[in-house]
């Protein structure tokens, strides 16, 4: 899927907010500066949230209420040790209710419940190129109600 | 029984990377902090990102408690009061906070309080000797947050204007992993930024003449990675480009800054978070600070990132004219809006 300029990023965004449902664990991969955070945040105001969509990246994880929905976006990217895991309680945020949207997951691989989505996100010549993936059959309602 | 203002009071921060104690004394001031980090303290500003690993408080609290009262040849008996972050941050780094702080002064009968972590960054200027008086108007900036507060007393803050997505630190520290100097590498792009030339490459200054007080930084990230792409990365290249980042992200900071000086009408700002030590940062307030008859504060680097003695303080602040909270229930917020504290 070719995203040419930024309002593609944020429509698929949109389009993707419709399709999620609880539960659902969707991994975000891409360079700094792919377009992940924009993907997210596109995605959180088609639900309807309001309010601003920061990068997580220093906080690590920010939790949303939307549409109904409860999300996370994490952003793993400074995640060095396995025992972090557990002690900042992210396992018990992968609880079968949460969505959770997750950058970087490759840094804490064997941690990161496998993903039901996956959408790769690449920066092209002219703009960005998403690949979107489902790796099961909940991923793949989702990717058929798209 | 105890007295009725609490006079020594414990403080405990844990919200996210850093554990962080301190004692605070209502009559004799900061008595002793210590801080558990394995960020470099060394370097010269943060976007401080230390590794995760640090990020084990559990183990870190008790013995920092001990060491900080040692330092202050104090005594568990002798505290009357404990303060800790209660939010917003990261829930499992709060809630050890939070559990030792209800733990311990459910054991020693003492009263505890719930602090929101950025009002100890507001208030920590206060600490300072020359503090600025209120009201003032303060800059937050660093790896995890860029705020412009007015700060008018205790539980006054107004928010002036906030970035809408990257926070200025990690602007620094994205522009360094783009140039290839690691992550976090905020304070090696300052300094590769002293051999750049700032005028060859043009970047945008995000939302500088938006009208409002907010920021934005993921654009700029973007910049530069453009800039990688399109040029031969040589040492004087990458240097440009580093030099060119840094003095967007100074002009926007600046230029915010500035404009809600003007807005408020007040003429004392403070920088706080760790991006304010950043030289080309303070030369550039300084001397807009000269031309516009305004003050500037900087507070020591380690009361600006995560600290003890700005929870300490702060709860120190909030018991003067407050009861403290009732019982020993946890109740973090790991979201919780800074308006709403009052």
């Amino acid at each position: 899927m070719n995203l040419p300029d930024e309002a593609a990023t944020i429509a698929l965004g949109a389009r993707l907010a419709r399709a999620l449902r609880p539960g659902l664990v969707v991994w975000l991969r891409g360079d700094l500066g792919a377009g992940k955070t924009t993907l997210v945040r596109a995605l959180l105001h088609g639900l309807g949230h309001q309010g601003r969509v920061k990068s997580p990246t220093y906080t690590l994880i920010e939790p949303y209420q939307a549409g109904g929905l409860e999300l996370r976006h994490f952003d793993l990217y400074r995640f060095q040790d396995e025992s972090e895991w557990e002690a900042a309680g992210f396992r018990d945020e992968f609880d079968g209710h949460n969505i959770c949207l997750v950058e970087w997951p490759e840094m804490a691989q064997g941690l990161v419940p496998e993903a039901d989505v996956e959408i790769g996100l690449q920066i092209v010549p002219h703009g960005r190129a998403a690949r979107l993936r489902a790796y099961s059959e909940a991923g793949k309602r989702c990717l058929n109600a798209l | 029984m105890k007295k009725l203002i609490p006079q020594l009071v414990l403080g405990i921060e844990s919200s996210c990377d850093e554990t962080g104690i301190a004692l605070y004394h209502q009559q004799d001031g900061l008595l002793a902090h210590a801080l558990y980090t394995q960020a470099a303290m060394h370097s010269e500003y943060g976007g401080v990102v230390p590794e995760l690993a640090s990020r084990d408080h559990v183990r870190r609290a008790l013995p920092l408690i001990r060491q900080t009262l040692d330092q202050a040849d104090r005594q568990l008996a002798d505290l009357d009061a404990i303060a800790y972050t209660r939010g917003p941050g990261l829930a499992g780094a709060l809630l050890v906070g939070t559990s030792v702080a209800c733990a311990l002064g459910y054991a020693l009968d003492i009263p505890v309080l719930g602090i929101h972590h950025l009002e100890g960054h507001l208030l920590s200027p206060l600490l300072a000797d020359p503090a600025p008086a209120l009201p003032f108007v303060a800059l937050l900036v660093s790896g995890g947050h860029t705020q412009l507060m007015r700060v008018d007393g205790v539980g006054q803050y107004t928010l002036l204007g906030e970035t809408l997505d990257d926070a200025a630190g990690e602007a620094f520290d994205k522009s360094a992993k783009l140039l290839g100097l690691g992550y976090p590498g905020g304070p090696e792009l300052a300094k590769l930024a002293e051999h750049g030339d700032a005028a060859r490459f043009k970047l945008p200054r995000p939302m500088l003449h938006s009208g409002d007080l907010d920021f934005s930084f993921s654009g700029l990230k973007t910049a530069v990675l453009t800039l990688t792409k399109q040029h031969e990365m040589t040492d004087s290249t990458r240097a440009d480009i580093a030099a060119a980042a840094q003095a967007a992200i100074v002009d926007v900071l600046v230029g915010k800054a500035q404009a809600a000086l003007k807005q408020t009408g007040l003429k004392q700002l403070v920088i706080a978070g760790g991006v304010g030590a950043n030289r080309l940062l303070r030369s550039q307030l300084d001397a807009a600070a000269v031309r516009k008859g305004v003050r500037v504060f900087y507070p020591a680097l380690e009361f600006c990132t995560d600290n003890g003695a700005m929870i300490a303080f702060a709860g120190a602040m909030r018991l003067r004219q407050q009861a403290p909270q009732d019982g020993y229930a946890f109740a973090i917020k790991p979201r919780w809006d800074l308006q709403q504290i009052g």
